[in-house]
């Protein structure tokens, strides 16, 4: 380990005390002996599945617009347009379809191309507009991996308007589901709408530190 | 049905009046309630304050005292559930009391159990011309899980109008000796529960439990409230010609 | 600017004295967790499969219980292997060397802290201060803990005791010491004091080269680590600064990532009583071009291992600190969290306070009698700890300890009475002969009970003695009573 001094010694002294601690577990006992019973559902099937995320989007206080694929430029010059947004950054692999009826500058962030953004540049634009790799209708949860058109994470961080691109065929039903069809050694970002707080008072205030405006379009 | 009364050493020493109407309820259903004298206590306060051992010596004479019974009727839901849900714990694994609480436990019975599902009765002829607010008790609520029971009792009565408490699932703050090792917070739970219950405007504050009745009975006396705890088996003893509350 | 400390409070008893007589703060509360219990029951009413995932969420914390030195061993390689460094903190001063060794070598003197028990649990921000290196609490509950030098009382909320005015006072008057001060006019309302806290705190987020975090779950099998939260104060810290330090309870593993399906349900659902919390992050080891480029994994155990060792104590170590059982406990709703003297309160934390830290101390012999044992904790808990069950046994671990007394004497006697039909008689018979001299108010220990409540009269003789006159006259004997 390239922990430090003493570190070793700590590593041993507590899993022997861990060890210790379980004299009780039977020494042939494997963990797949531990019965652990799965019988909750996959999917509770609480409704048609675009009409729940978009109901669970509103109540989370998210702007949803449904819009089909060829109005996609379209929904996207609006959106920009009704939030006065002159600058947005983007992932690197962000479709240029997007922004063809916009009128922004698009500034694009690659990490993977040395063109990165730096966090002041982040601050100063007016929104981002990224896709997403799954979206959880029940929870009203959309999912980031840093994955096709998503970029890294601190592009949906900083900015203060995000504007998501949920495609019809990445809303599952329920956690399980979504769970499933995610890569865990992705880094991830889990979003049911807007910052919030509950902190005064048990009371929902949405708009902390994280974007203050999410505006979901959800493409079928 | 031949019918063991465990009445409970609480309601034996301070509430006799709950275990006369036990047997004056069953017998005037037909039944055949027996007392074995060999009985005490259950052994709960103990068992809740830490002293297993003695709990353990408690609950020995208990199984030995009504081992032999068809049914065993408990007036009050937290001894009941002392013997139901904590008893098996009591005992080391494959010890006789554990195989014998195992054995016993499932014919032990709150009154309102056994009126409900062993002898299939929710109209049991009593008359109460009053107003009545029910508490739940924890054990009643949490561990016995009682549910609708008592209410079906209570709605069949005659003369009875039941109104609903609010925030009746609250613990009411007794909680054996815990309302003398935490008095201010007991207190403040016991007259949050007494508030709610005078905010009905009922007459009379019900339950399965004197412990818990005694608890808030004795914050409504002092609070001068004006009403009047009564537990669940005196309401259904009552009769027109044998009242409770006359 | 130090941060307050919960050593050397005094035991629960005295402590809720204070706590059930200030109004302001059963309103606070009982407001508060009033919020919370609705809006729980509300969305775990939604899920018919509800008992089956908790069900599920109990056994996957059992398994990894019961095997949790392969788990962490996993755990080990797979974040190291994904870039991260793992080391191992038996108590609170090691880990509190481990983390101000890793912030100095950064050569930074500030670090931004997400909320994390454990960090609050070895009393970081006290040894990172020691050293000269400021850390900012950004979550906005801790943010107003830290700024009036108080004590967090809830785990999901650390300033519940504290409503808006208060805290806009709190904010008006510190937040200049801290960095930017509050804007002028700043008034109460929640809006305002939430806009406040962002402008306090966004060029700190900006600037961060350190964060310090704990973590909600952390995947033996893969490595990932998880936290949720809200403001996205997490997702900042988590994301933006250049080192990554975070300390993890050794029982935060899962086995497998697949195990998240049901804890992703149970934790915000329990919790914030959300369908979802608004931001959860997930982190491997170091994701080369995003997020921090050195991540330090500190497992912690500091008393972790003792609980284990415990058959019936153990299942505390379940527990994913969702609050759920502090927001119905009637108890904690009277008394805030502070009167439970530690930074874990209400049900939960007196059950783990005493196992983490032993039951010597007379904080940690009073908690295990903090509760009625009414069980709505159990009954609420989202990894069914049976909490009533570990209250009692650590009871008897509390008079096992403890010296003859009067207590003692007392429970032997009633033993002693109760073990006998005769002696019970015998001690109803001379009450009965008392009844109409016993005062309104008793002294002595007495008076713990009729300082609020009256007494019940004694009545003229016991059940036992109705029935026998009636078994031998062959009638009731209802005429006497």
């Amino acid at each position: 380990m390239s922990g430090p001094q003493g570190s070793l010694g700590s590593r041993e002294r507590v899993l022997a005390k861990v060890r210790a601690a379980l004299a009780d577990v039977p020494r042939g006992e494997d963990p797949g002996d531990v019965p652990v019973l799965r019988r909750y559902d996959r999917t509770h099937r609480q409704g048609p599945a675009l009409d729940l995320l978009v109901d669970r989007l509103e109540d989370y206080k998210a702007q949803v617009h449904r819009v089909a694929e060829d109005g996609l430029p379209g929904a996207v010059a609006e959106a920009l347009a009704r939030r006065g947004a002159a600058r947005v950054a983007v992932p690197g692999d962000a479709p240029a379809e997007w922004f063809a009826d916009s009128a922004v500058e698009v500034l694009r962030d690659s990490p993977w191309e040395e063109r990165v953004l730096t966090v002041p540049e982040l601050d100063a634009v007016d929104g981002t507009v990224t896709g997403c790799a799954v979206a959880v209708a029940e929870t009203g949860t959309i999912i980031l991996d840093t994955g096709e058109h998503q970029g890294r994470r601190a592009l949906t961080l900083v900015p203060d308007y995000h504007l998501c691109v949920v495609r019809a065929r990445q809303v599952v039903d329920s956690v399980p589901e979504a769970v499933e069809r995610l890569e865990p050694a992705l880094p991830q970002t889990w979003i049911s709408g807007p910052s919030a707080t509950s902190d005064i008072e048990l009371e929902r205030i949405e708009g902390v530190h994280g974007p203050r405006t999410l505006e979901v379009l959800l493409v079928e | 049905m031949r019918i063991a009364l465990f009445v409970t050493c609480v309601n034996d020493t301070l509430y006799p009046g709950t275990g006369r109407a036990v047997v004056r309820l069953l017998e005037r259903l037909g039944h055949e309630v027996v007392f074995p004298e060999d009985q005490t206590c259950c052994g709960q306060m103990h068992y809740n304050s830490g002293y297993r051992r003695d709990a353990q010596r408690l609950a020995v004479r208990f199984v030995r005292t009504f081992e032999d019974a068809d049914a065993v009727v408990a007036p009050s839901g937290s001894c009941a559930a002392m013997i139901r849900d904590n008893y098996p714990r009591l005992g080391e694994d494959g010890s006789r009391l554990q195989r014998a609480t195992a054995e016993l436990g499932p014919r032990v019975y709150d009154l309102s159990e056994l009126l409900v599902d062993v002898l299939g009765v929710t109209d049991v002829g009593a008359y109460f011309p009053h107003t009545v607010t029910y508490h739940p008790t924890c054990h009643g609520l949490r561990m016995l899980r009682l549910g609708e029971r008592p209410y079906r009792l209570l709605r069949n009565v005659r003369g009875l109008t039941l109104v609903d408490l609010p925030g009746s699932a609250e613990c009411c703050g007794f909680g054996g000796t815990f309302a003398v090792k935490n008095p201010d917070v007991s207190a403040a739970m016991g007259s949050d529960k007494a508030r709610n219950a005078a905010s009905t405007g009922a007459e009379v504050l019900c339950a399965v439990d004197n412990s818990c009745l005694m608890h808030i009975g004795g914050t409504l006396s002092r609070e001068r409230a004006g009403m009047r705890v009564v537990h669940l088996a005196e309401i259904l003893a009552s009769t027109e010609r044998e009242p409770a509350l006359a | 600017m130090s941060s307050a400390t919960f050593v050397g409070m005094p035991a629960f008893p005295d402590a809720a004295r204070g706590a059930t007589a200030d109004a302001q703060l059963r309103h606070n509360l009982r407001k508060a967790t009033g919020t919370i219990r609705g809006k729980r029951g509300e969305v775990v009413e939604e899920l018919d499969d509800w008992a089956e995932l908790r069900e599920a969420g109990r056994a996957l914390k059992d398994r990894t219980l019961r095997h949790l030195d392969r788990y962490l061993e996993r755990l080990e390689e797979s974040v190291t292997a994904a870039g991260g460094t793992v080391h191992w903190a038996s108590d609170a001063d090691e880990a509190r060397a481990i983390v101000t060794r890793l912030v100095r070598a950064t050569g930074e003197r500030e670090v931004v802290k997400v909320k994390s028990m454990a960090t609050q649990e070895i009393e970081l921000n006290n040894a990172l201060e020691a050293e000269g290196i400021t850390a900012y609490e950004t979550d906005l509950a801790e943010l107003i803990v830290q700024l009036g030098e108080d004590l967090p009382s809830h785990f999901l909320v650390p300033a519940i005791h504290r409503n808006r005015a208060e805290i806009g006072r709190v904010f008006r008057e510190r937040m200049g010491e801290w960095g930017v001060p509050a804007p002028e006019g700043l008034g109460d309302d929640p809006r305002e004091l939430a806009e406040a806290a962002r402008r306090h705190l966004r060029q700190k987020f900006l600037d961060a080269k350190v964060a310090v975090s704990g973590a909600n779950f952390a995947v033996a099998d893969t490595g990932s680590l998880v936290v949720l939260e809200s403001e996205g104060n997490g997702r900042m810290c988590l994301t933006l600064p250049e080192t990554l330090i975070s300390v993890v309870g050794i029982e935060k593993l899962v086995p497998s990532w697949s195990d998240l399906e049901v804890f992703m349900q149970l934790l915000p659902r329990s919790s914030t009583g959300e369908r979802m919390n608004p931001y959860s992050t997930v982190w491997t080891g170091v994701t080369p071009g995003d997020g921090p480029q050195e991540f330090h994994l500190v497992l912690l155990d500091n008393g972790r291992t003792d609980t284990l060792a415990d058959e019936v104590g153990r299942q505390a170590l379940r527990c994913i600190r969702c609050s759920a059982c502090l927001n119905i406990c009637p108890v904690y709703e009277r008394t805030g969290g502070h009167a439970y003297g530690s930074v874990y309160p209400g049900p939960i934390g007196a059950i783990l306070t005493p196992q983490l830290q032993g039951v010597q101390g007379p904080v940690e012999k009073a908690l295990p009698f903090a509760s009625s044992l009414c069980g709505a904790c159990y009954e609420v808990c989202p990894v069914a700890i049976d909490i009533p069950e570990v209250l009692v046994h650590l009871r008897e671990k509390v008079v096992d300890g403890k010296r003859p007394g009067p207590e003692k004497a007392a429970m032997a006697a009633a033993e002693w009475v109760l073990e006998g039909p005769k002696r019970l008689h015998a001690a109803q018979r001379a009450a009965s002969a008392l009844r109409g001299a016993v005062p309104r108010r008793l002294p002595g220990p007495g008076a713990a009970w009729t300082d609020t409540r009256d007494v019940p009269d004694i009545p003229e003789r016991p059940f036992r003695d109705w029935w026998r006159e009636r078994s031998r006259d062959g009638r009731g004997g209802e005429e006497r009573r």
